[in-house]
């Protein structure tokens, strides 16, 4: 017992104790994606510099779910709230959480962008390969053949294309000074050392970061708790291979 | 009675430098210490391409940007002149370029779009051409004539005294001269301020152009010395 | 920081310029811009002059993300600032909607362009609409139509002020010829005036208080209660800032109403009908929204008739009909001329045609 307490330490203390617990589903990815950023802000002792900026969809339930600012914005938007925020006041340490849908669908146009012009900002994304909160429809990232609201037959990727590889597609545009992975909720520490790099990234002033991290949606998924593994660690990696895909060079005089 | 409100009206072929004129006539009217209102290209004229300026300068508060008859009207162009005799009324003082060589050249044909973004001086250099041809004539806006015709080959002497470049600088001079709207020395101040930087790099521009301008001026003075102005 | 103005200084620019000048003497710390005719030039002098005097500029990849981009300056406790036009205008009324919701005080420049869809570059009053009630549900915000250059100078500083004092969204709503023509104006320093800035409060960074912003509701009441606090605050500043301008005679045969530069050839009709005899009253709302609809009720109840001139087919006139519903019989007719300028020689003709004959009606009122 003593062992399992160690590891699964009391909630981080940047979490906002009256909002829980939270209002994710049983299963939901969204609160081990949120625990690795909480234990992050913790670590850095930023909370009071942090802004979180949620999107809509299912993470628009993270609204109050940390003791740090936070806003909601709309739909794919907020990447431009938190880069707008950064811009303003560069002491702010911002974090644009979002979800597959929000990222590389309706606001595709805001993540490439800011990616190239290199914002100092962090983007944590969560890709549950479906829209969760409208009921499980076709998301960028689901993969082919699978069933949701709007592919009752499975996806065709002949007619609907191929899941959207994202951290390779940011990866591929940015510069050198930006941190670019993909994690799971399936192996916490190493999702939690993503963030931890990605906000640092930012804290270093080097550039844009960006963390996709795959994440069960078992409610959408109709999946009970080993499927919802399962889908999650087998069938998804075969699409979303996992690990760091872009580690910023640090230059000489930062390393001193 | 001198005149307390002027509507001038320059209209000719993207390139000529109309826009550089109207420019400079407002911009000298608030030198001079007398409201004005400049506006490029808001006028059916420019359809097809003619750029349009129109200038306004009163004493007193101006009202709408547009309007519909021009005090002094200057039609730079043969299509310019058709599109521009609606503003023609009984005391329009017409000046135009009599010239018995081609009127400049037209290769902007997209000015109501984007043409008229921005007013780029150096853009009506190659504007004069050379064939000859027969001088336009003003046409008369449904039986009215205006009260004085001034014809001036502005693109002749720009090409054989000066260059063909300060063709607008010529006309100016005949503007302010046949109308006295100005005193033509605030002209020349706006112009020279106007052309501060490149004036700098480019001495002889300065001489050029104040001489373009005391050409219209003179050949204006001259030619109606004799006959008297209207 | 260095001075802007040292002294009072009359300037002969175009409208476009003026923003620039008077969103730098206002205090605005940054602008967030995307590309659209007949704006731009917004931008050109701002990005210019900013690093002179240390503010900031952003270009971002449309007017999604730069409406978006600054409300997020704002909300870091910056005075923010946007413009746009046309297409564009459509577009931000997304990133407008959500400054409502979370009362966030951001200024808008809309340059009216003609329309529907891409249409002209050049001019119209066609955005009127757009710009005092787009976006979903019923949001509030504060409009300016100006008139003139030194009005732009004017109401951007009022602008300013009054977002971050009443923290509604709050638009200056020029056109493409307030845009691109060149008058003279005098620019100053508010604070030599008497005029302080309005001081700036972050909604997100502040030391030892966690907020959560949110636009978001679980439930209906919670939204209408939300809805009824904003109505009530933005029914109080409406009293505050409504304002109008009223001429002429004051029992007139016709009433001219107008906005924007269109009440430059108005005004200038009024008044050379009335030097014909003609009986003829002038009524020119400044803020389109809040409208202001007592004083226009004030004088149309006194007028025999009315004539809205507008280069759009009728928004204006909607607003006027709206207003008047049920406290004037006074017939309300239309110079209505979308996308369209006006002259004031246009408004004379129509308002002799819908005058009686001189002299006739001096002496039905005597």
């Amino acid at each position: 017992m003593q062992i399992i307490h160690d590891r699964n330490p009391a909630m981080p203390k940047s979490w906002n104790r009256d909002s829980k617990p939270h209002r994710f589903c049983p299963g939901c990815g969204h609160g081990i994606f949120l625990k690795a950023l909480g234990e992050v802000i913790d670590e850095l002792g930023i909370a009071e510099r942090t802004v979180f900026g949620c999107d809509i969809g299912c993470s628009l339930l993270a609204w109050d779910f940390f003791n740090v600012d936070s806003v909601q914005t709309h739909h794919g938007r907020t990447i431009p709230v938190v880069a707008g925020a950064k811009r303003a006041n560069p002491e702010l340490i911002v974090v644009a959480y979002m979800g597959d849908g929000g990222g590389y669908a309706i606001g595709a146009q805001h993540l490439v962008n800011a990616a190239l012009r290199n914002e100092q900002i962090t983007v944590l994304l969560a890709n549950n390969s479906v829209y969760a909160m409208t009921g499980g429809q076709m998301a960028p990232t689901t993969l082919p053949g699978q069933k949701t609201g709007t592919t009752p037959y499975g996806r065709d990727p002949e007619a609907t294309g191929q899941p959207t590889l994202g951290p390779e597609m940011v990866a591929a545009i940015t510069s050198d000074r930006a941190y670019v992975a993909r994690g799971t909720v399936a192996n916490f520490p190493r999702l939690k050392r993503y963030v931890k790099q990605a906000i640092e990234n930012q804290l270093a002033g080097r550039g844009f970061s960006f963390v996709e991290a795959l994440s069960g949606c078992p409610t959408n998924w109709r999946t009970n708790a080993k499927q919802t593994w399962s889908y999650l660690d087998d069938e998804m990696t075969k699409y979303f291979p996992l690990g760091e895909i872009k580690v910023p060079k640090v230059s000489e005089e930062e390393q001193q | 009675m001198r005149r307390q409100y002027w509507r001038i009206v320059v209209a000719g072929e993207g390139g000529q430098g109309v826009q550089l004129i109207g420019e400079i006539l407002a911009e000298s009217a608030y030198r001079a210490g007398k409201e004005a209102l400049y506006i490029p290209n808001f006028g059916v004229e420019q359809r097809g391409g003619v750029s349009i300026a129109m200038v306004q300068i009163a004493n007193g508060p101006i009202a709408a940007p547009k309007f519909e008859k021009a005090d002094v009207l200057v039609p730079l162009s043969r299509r310019a002149m058709e599109r521009t005799k609606r503003y023609i009324h009984s005391d329009t003082i017409y000046i135009y370029d009599n010239s018995d060589i081609e009127p400049p050249h037209v290769w902007d044909e997209v000015i109501g779009i984007y043409g008229w973004d921005t007013v780029a001086p150096e853009a009506f250099s190659l504007a004069v051409g050379t064939e000859p041809q027969e001088p336009g004539r003003p046409p008369v806006n449904e039986g009215v004539r205006p009260r004085w015709i001034v014809g001036i080959p502005a693109s002749s002497i720009a090409r054989e005294e000066l260059k063909p470049r300060v063709f607008n600088m010529i006309i100016l001079g005949a503007i302010v001269t046949a109308s006295r709207v100005l005193p033509l020395s605030v002209v020349e101040e706006t112009l020279l301020a106007k052309l501060g930087d490149k004036l700098q790099q480019y001495l002889e521009l300065r001489e050029l152009n104040l001489r373009a301008l005391a050409r219209g001026a003179t050949f204006v003075q001259e030619r109606w010395q004799g006959e008297g102005r209207p | 920081m260095d001075t802007i103005f040292i002294k009072e200084q009359r300037a002969f620019m175009t409208g476009n310029e003026v923003i620039a000048w008077a969103a730098l003497a206002a205090g605005a710390d940054i602008m967030y811009g995307y590309p659209i005719t007949p704006q731009n030039e917004i931008m050109h002098y701002w990005t210019r002059l900013a690093p002179k005097y240390g503010r900031g500029f952003l270009q971002t990849e449309d007017e999604l993300s730069a409406g978006f981009a600054t409300l997020g300056g704002v909300m870091a406790g910056k005075k923010a600032f946007c413009a746009t036009a046309g297409p564009g205008n459509v577009l931000m009324q997304e990133p407008i909607s959500m400054a409502e919701m979370m009362r966030i005080p951001a200024v808008w420049f809309i340059q009216q362009r003609g329309g529907p869809s891409t249409a002209t570059v050049i001019y119209s009053q066609q955005e009127t609409r757009l710009t005092c009630f787009g976006g979903n549900g019923e949001g509030l915000r504060l409009v300016y139509s100006t008139a003139t250059h030194q009005e732009i100078f004017d109401y951007t500083l009022k602008a300013f002020n009054h977002a971050w004092r009443y923290r509604f969204p709050t638009f200056v709503l020029g056109d493409g010829y307030q845009a691109k023509m060149r008058e003279a104006l005098t620019l100053y320093d508010p604070q030599t005036r008497g005029t302080q800035l309005q001081s700036t409060s972050p909604m997100l960074g502040v030391k030892g208080k966690v907020q959560h912003h949110r636009n978001t509701f679980n439930i209906e009441e919670e939204l209408y209660e939300t809805l009824s606090k904003h109505l009530a605050e933005w029914q109080q500043m409406a009293r505050e800032v409504v304002e109008w301008s009223v001429s002429g005679d004051e029992e007139p045969d016709l009433l001219l109403v107008a906005h924007g530069v269109v009440s430059r050839a108005t005004m200038a009709a009024s008044k050379q009908l009335r030097e014909k005899g003609y009986r003829v009253g002038h009524f020119r709302p400044i803020t389109l929204r809040p409208f202001p609809i007592t004083a226009l009720q004030e004088i149309a109840g006194k007028s025999q008739q009315i004539l809205v001139v507008e280069s759009a087919h009728g928004q204006l006139m909607s607003l006027v009909r709206d207003a008047l519903y049920g406290c004037s019989c006074a017939p309300v007719h239309g110079l209505l001329r979308p996308g369209l300028g006006i002259t004031a020689e246009q408004v004379i003709r129509q308002a002799e045609e819908l005058l009686p004959k001189r002299g006739y009606s001096g002496a039905n009122h005597s």
